[in-house]
């Protein structure tokens, strides 16, 4: 069982250098070298106090485009981090609300656009306030630090559904991260929900289920050492470094962190997010679903 | 029927804001007026939760004469924007008739929070309406 204050570089992770712990963060808050990032689901957090010198990164505002269901593009995507100060080689550290979740979503829509040098502030906003840390609501100047524009690359982390019909074919393994009702199909039937946009319920064939947030420990929002997340990826789910993986939850936020977990901390090499996810595929006529 | 006045009353003030900074604050000013009741005075049980609200709040309604008192309870500190709807609804709602209350329409969520709710806050925040109106319809 882990302790609530074992060291990051303890726990077995094949990358722990892709997160900070609060303490470094505390140290670095005035490093001109790190930029610092909260992205939230909740617009009123960032506002209502954020750690000293954080930008804000809104997932629907910054992230999206406006009009279609897509990411930003190459030239919006320089405009941001021009915004932030940074350049392609400057070290983002982001954090959050729900135990980092549109974190690792950010993480993951930076990294499209192969800015790898990330990292995830360990037990994110939850942490640092529950330690009493310095909240602020002074809000950093907008920079201009001319981010050239660089080509998102679609292939390697994301996954269409053409991708996803093709991975059936395959010996691929899909984890789905949503909740077990929203899993069964269960959660279109339970009348005090709405229907999450989607006609029809379960999940894509073969997926097992694996809800994201088994990846932390609820108590102060750290990652799970290596041995707890292999129990429960691995001899949960029966994905291994070795397969070719491909995540997904309702629209691809939740299953980023997932994405996160295996390909950061586990290591695996193929690890792909399929965005579209639940809210495409639930829709798509004729494809093949479980219950 | 209308909705209750002091509600329309923040709709209006919150239609006036042009500006999406402001409108923050003002939420977050209106989320500073939410009063968290502890343990002894406020009984969480499961028939109290809201649910598929993330930021564990629970409601309860106190009859008070042909209408209710509401009193709130958002468990999670993070949970900015419940506080806000809380303490818009208890202002507002408690001590309304209870036609008043039946009147109010769950896109009030999107008159006071904008658009750009993902759609897990908005099924919380909504379900915070439907369980008052549910309340008072007792």
């Amino acid at each position: 069982m882990q302790t609530l204050e074992q060291p990051i570089e303890t726990r077995g992770y094949v990358h722990p250098d892709k997160l900070v712990s609060t303490d470094w963060l505390a140290e670095h808050l005035n490093d001109p070298q790190v930029i610092i990032v909260e992205s939230n689901e909740d617009s009123l957090l960032y506002p209502s106090g954020h750690i000293p010198g954080a930008y804000e990164i809104d997932w629907t505002r910054d992230l999206n485009d406006p009009v279609r269901r897509d990411y930003l593009q190459s030239a919006e995507f320089a405009a941001l981090m021009s915004r932030v100060g940074a350049n392609p080689d400057s070290l983002i550290v982001l954090y959050g609300d729900k135990n980092n979740w549109w974190a690792t979503y950010s993480l993951w829509v930076l990294e499209l656009f192969g800015h790898k040098n990330t990292r995830i502030l360990d037990g994110g906003r939850l942490k640092w306030v529950k330690e009493g840390r310095d909240l602020t609501r002074e809000v950093p100047s907008a920079m201009n630090s001319g981010y050239p524009e660089v080509n998102r690359d679609d292939k390697t982390q994301r996954a269409y559904r053409d991708e996803v019909m093709a991975h059936l074919e395959t010996a691929g393994k899909r984890i789905d991260v949503r909740s077990p009702d929203e899993y069964s199909g269960a959660k279109l039937h339970m009348p005090e929900y709405p229907n999450e946009g989607a006609l029809r319920g379960g999940h894509i064939p073969g997926a097992k289920s694996v809800p994201w947030a088994k990846a932390i420990n609820p108590e102060d929002g750290t990652f799970k050492t290596s041995d707890e997340l292999k129990v429960i990826y691995q001899d949960g789910a029966d994905a291994h470094p070795t397969d070719d993986v491909v995540v997904y939850c309702r629209i691809g936020e939740r299953s980023s962190h997932t994405w996160f977990v295996l390909k950061y901390l586990l290591g695996y090499p193929q690890v792909r997010n399929y965005d579209g996810s639940w809210t495409e595929w639930g829709n798509l006529v004729g494809v093949p679903i479980e219950k | 029927m209308p909705i209750p006045a002091k509600l329309q009353e923040y709709l209006d003030d919150l239609a006036i804001f042009t500006d999406r900074q402001d409108h923050i604050e003002y939420l977050i000013a209106l989320s500073d007026d939410y009063k968290h009741p502890d343990a002894a005075s406020f009984v969480r049980i499961e028939e109290k939760k809201v649910p598929g609200c993330e930021s564990e709040v629970f409601i309860e309604a106190v009859p008070n004469g042909s209408s209710v008192d509401y009193r709130f309870a958002v468990d999670n500190p993070q949970g900015i924007s419940a506080m806000a709807m809380a303490a818009i609804l208890q202002s507002s709602l408690s001590g309304a008739s209870r036609d008043e209350i039946a009147a109010v329409q769950e896109d009030i969520v999107f008159k006071i929070f904008g658009n750009e709710l993902s759609m897990g806050k908005n099924l919380g925040l909504t379900n915070m309406v439907r369980i008052v109106k549910l309340l008072a319809s007792r």
